[in-house]
């Protein structure tokens, strides 16, 4: 099935729910081929090539809401499917707020090319994906006899998607991804066995990273937490490399949804137009970015991608609020989902933001915690290094940082100029005041 | 591959609660119109029919998937519908259905895996996926079995109703219920939300040794969250309970229980605090603070793991890692628990595996490939998200078994401390030992008792370290009550855990500073 013929099929679904006695209907249809490959200490180890569909429909009736997921586009028995859902959508309770969104949400869309389809996909050969998952599995190992073991992957797919709805709303999406990296575990004399990753994802092949600056880096991390320990809690500078920068960012996504707005389950409901950060953080969700992860031209109710600022200088400005909650909020929507999140970005690079620390912590990941929506605090466990003058001393782990999310964006002092560009979130490294360590 | 790049984790509430899947009220699935509806405990000729395909057909995919060679190869048809119901500001607004059918086809040679998968199921569809899956292979050579016996499996999960013939007008009035007890059980609760979520699955698997397998795996859950506002604070919490249920488990009881807990669990936060930072005793109430054992030892028992020598528990067989009374299990039998299975999804019989046994660690857990690298029996931990997936290692019901202290002489024994009650998620390096898990409830222990309540702290910690460190363990074993869900290589698979009360001489808490 092409879009076309895909396109087709969305057009009669959204006719046959309306025949069924729904008012309005949203209907999503998307195809998707993946392929991955796997090599372990030199020998091939995972070979997965699959397709897969998926029929997404959102009924409105009589003011009652359901949405509904299949994976058998055949006509004959989406027909029954399709009438017995809209029954069952009687049974729920009206709420009029549920509405596809207002059709001005649709308008001012323009055609453009965002990049994020690589047509040479099609040229990429099952040899070729077999050779690259070989060769960085092989300059990993070449580069140390410490290595344990090493895995090395490749992935690609393409995706292809229509939507429809009743009031007016046709797109259709082809995408391409592009995946290449590994997994390298090494000894360690003092007990343990450390590891670290490198991952790239792009949407056009070309951008793939080689395969032996991948290796170094993956290597060298996991050889650098050899003897990695707990040290004393206590009060350090914290700089969080851009590659787990997202967990720090991540946790304000959440309190600023729609939802959680609503539902009062927020510390950030009431603080549009309030600092809740330093000015050194300015966060812009843009949709336009030519080969970006996140990038679209119209979100998942159809409503029109717009570049945005959520954070302006530390000033809050924006939630992520989509038709739903706007209603019940009495809010302009804006859109419940992010798309490319960019940051405006500082002067140094990570090296030099380490240079900076006197006495501090870099923490290369974070292993589990949670924070709290409704009330900020956080509580995350951290990997990382210690750095005295401005020269990384030791590896660290086991260790924990705690607090309140406005009180740690308040301590952001520097930003790095180095965003991670194999995300839709493109965070630079950060740089952080006198934040506290639980340890020993 | 890129789920290399999540680490191992174990969650409790579903805080994405996008997910698709509503209760069907039909007593046939609309989508396949099959002639035979499977009942509870159906023959395997009724999931033949169920799945449009018969003993002869299956062999010849078989066939194709062993053309090129390779030692083995199996197929896992599966049909899944999934239902969720979601309350707020008091309406039942929204439902949603999720109907997932198709099947896997897996071809191993040694340690190598090739799979492919395909939602339709046509011999031209199925032999082409199998072929696709063969590719991995050339090396030895197999045919497909002469004939697939059906291998009988008891029945951990016995329920009323198959899912798919609940109708929705029996759920609905027990989330009005729940929420109108919420929001009238304390003053300050502002808001509430409750769901019910619902699954059928059913599966039919066969392999190239011959062995075909069938199951029907129900799960149920209702969860509920509420806000409530206090001198200009706000604080949420949640409550939930979870398992391989049939509708006839939400009694009034129950559901009295749902409201109940979700207020208390929340208001409770608004006289707590966080505790100092550091290691310190700690006490694990009994129940989900099993997770302890899901993220400390279980990952890193999973045989994949050690089989490439990636964990930190590889060269640790037959060694001493706890005092002797710790014992820590993973299970498959419990009956209608939430990891419970009634066989694994590679054909191989659920068990009761003694992980660490009398402080002694026994075995892995262990799925096919690793349990013949080993040259071990199968210990039924192989399983699967879903038709889309290979299978792994992974996690059923994992537990500690009862010891020989009491729950009040434990916390006697603690000078200062903290008692964690509640818990969120978790999360493990398998290869450094680091593990941690985030107490959203708990009270400081100081001079022998309970004090403040505490919140949203994490705990962490070394796995083989602080396993050593087990000091007391008491007699009260409890499973949670609750849904955990477990994530390793992009793949998640429902689960439990469990604890008697414990004592843990020295964690780092992440709590304030002091």
């Amino acid at each position: 099935m092409n879009n076309k013929e895909r396109m087709d099929l969305a057009d009669w679904a959204v006719k046959e729910i309306l025949r069924a006695g729904a008012q309005d209907a949203s209907v999503d249809i998307a195809n998707w081929r993946q392929i991955e490959v796997e090599f372990r200490d030199g020998s091939l180890d995972n070979l997965k090539e699959s397709v897969q569909n998926s029929l997404d429909v959102g009924i409105y009736a009589d003011n009652r809401y359901s949405t509904h997921s299949t994976n058998d586009l055949r006509r004959d028995s989406l027909g029954s499917f399709l009438s017995e859902a809209v029954a069952m959508t009687k049974y729920l309770g009206e709420d009029p707020d549920r509405r596809l969104p207002d059709p001005k949400c649709f308008e001012g869309r323009e055609p453009r090319d965002l990049h994020i389809y690589d047509p040479s996909f099609v040229e990429v050969t099952s040899d070729q994906r077999v050779a690259a998952a070989r060769r960085i599995d092989a300059a990993a190992r070449a580069l140390s006899e410490e290595i344990i073991s090493c895995t090395g992957g490749y992935e690609d797919s393409v995706a292809e998607s229509v939507k429809v709805t009743s009031n007016g709303f046709r797109g259709e999406r082809q995408i391409t991804s592009f995946g290449y990296g590994l997994l390298v575990t090494v000894k360690d004399e003092s007990g343990g066995r450390p590891r670290d990753w490198n991952w790239a994802q792009t949407r056009f092949h070309k951008d793939l990273p080689g395969a032996e600056k991948m290796a170094k880096q993956a290597v060298e991390g996991a050889l650098a937490k050899r003897g990695q320990a707990k040290m004393p809690s206590g009060t350090y500078d914290m700089v969080v490399e851009n590659r787990s920068a997202s967990k720090l960012l991540g946790a304000l996504s959440g309190p600023m949804s729609g939802r959680s707005i609503q539902q009062k389950s927020s510390f950030l409901e009431g603080k549009l137009g309030q600092k809740i950060a330093s000015d050194k953080l300015t966060v812009i969700d843009d949709p336009f970015i030519e080969y970006g992860l996140g990038s679209r031209l119209y979100d998942s109710e159809g409503m029109t991608a717009r570049k945005r600022v959520l954070i302006d200088k530390g000033v809050l400005k924006s939630y992520y609020i989509d038709s739903y909650y706007g209603r019940k909020l009495g809010m302009e929507p804006t859109s419940g989902d992010s798309t490319n999140t960019v940051y405006e970005l500082g002067e140094h690079s990570l090296e030099a933001l380490v240079g900076m620390m006197k006495k501090g912590i870099l923490v290369t990941s974070f292993i589990g915690g949670n924070s709290n929506r409704t009330t900020g605090d956080y509580s995350f466990g951290i990997v990382g290094m210690y750095v005295e003058d401005g020269k990384i001393v030791r590896p660290v782990n086991e260790m924990n940082i705690s607090g309140n999310l406005t009180d740690l964006f308040g301590r952001l002092v520097e930003v790095g100029n180095d965003p991670y560009v194999w995300s839709s979130d493109r965070r630079p490294s950060l740089y952080f005041k006198d934040i506290n360590f639980a340890g020993l | 591959m890129a789920g290399m790049t999540r680490r191992d984790f174990v969650k409790a509430s579903a805080k994405g609660m996008a997910l698709a899947a509503v209760p069907l009220i039909f007593k046939v699935d609309p989508i396949r119109a099959f002639t035979t509806p499977l009942g509870e405990h159906a023959a395997l000729g009724d999931y033949y029919n169920h799945f449009g395909v018969d003993e002869a057909t299956i062999r010849d995919v078989m066939a194709a998937a062993l053309e090129r060679g390779g030692d083995f190869c199996d197929l896992y048809f599966q049909h899944s519908i999934g239902s969720v119901i979601a309350l707020e500001d008091n309406i039942v607004s929204r439902a949603g259905t999720t109907v997932d059918f198709g099947v896997g086809i897996r071809v191993v040679e040694g340690d190598q895996t090739g799979y492919s998968f395909t939602e339709e199921i046509t011999p031209e569809a199925m032999k082409q996926a199998a072929r696709t899956a063969a590719n991995i292979a050339g090396e030895s050579s197999n045919l497909p079995p002469d004939m697939l016996n059906f291998h009988k499996i008891p029945n951990y999960y016995p329920i009323e109703t198959p899912w798919e013939d609940v109708k929705i007008d029996r759920k609905i009035p027990m989330l009005q219920n729940i929420n109108d007890q919420i929001m009238s059980l304390d003053n300050r609760v502002i808001k509430a939300q409750v769901y019910f979520l619902d699954g059928s699955k059913h599966i039919l698997i066969a392999n190239s040794e011959g062995r075909a397998v069938c199951d029907y795996q129900p799960s149920a859950r209702i969860l509920a969250r509420c806000t409530a506002e206090q001198d200009g604070r706000k604080e949420n919490n949640g409550f939930d309970l979870a398992g391989r249920y049939g509708i006839e488990f939400f009694t009034p009881a129950n559901i009295d229980r749902l409201a109940a807990e979700t207020v208390r669990r929340t208001v409770v936060l608004f006289d707590a605090v966080k505790p100092e930072s550091g290691e310190m005793e700690v006490v694990l109430a009994a129940g989900s603070s099993g997770i302890l054992l899901h993220e400390a030892i279980g990952h890193g028992m999973e045989a994949d793991f050690n089989r490439k020598g990636t964990s930190i528990f590889a060269d640790k067989i037959n060694k001493k890692v706890a005092e002797p009374f710790v014992s820590i299990v993973d299970s498959g039998t419990n009956p209608n628990v939430r990891g419970s299975i009634n066989v694994d999804d590679e054909c191989n019989d659920s068990q009761e595996t003694h992980l660490v046994a009398d402080g002694i660690l026994t075995t892995y857990l262990h799925d096919r490939m690793s349990s013949r690298h080993y040259g071990v029996a199968p210990t039924g931990n192989g399983r699967r998200q879903s038709f889309r997936y290979p299978p792994l290692p992974r996690m059923r019901n994992t537990y500690m078994l009862p010891g020989p202290h009491t729950r009040d002489e434990i916390i006697r024994s603690v000078k200062k401390g903290v008692y964690c009650e509640s818990f969120t998620n978790g999360q493990v390096d398998i290869g450094a030992g680091d593990f941690t898990f985030y107490v959203k409830s708990g009270n400081l222990i100081e001079d022998g008792r309970l004090t403040s309540p505490v919140k949203d702290i994490n705990l962490i910690g070394n796995g083989p370290d602080v396993l050593t460190k087990v000091v007391m363990v008491a007699d009260d074993f409890k499973l949670a009550e609750g849904g955990w869900t477990c994530g390793k290589g992009g793949q998640s698979v429902p689960v439990s855990l469990g604890l008697p009360t414990v004592k843990v001489s020295s964690i780092t808490v992440g709590g304030t500073a002091s």
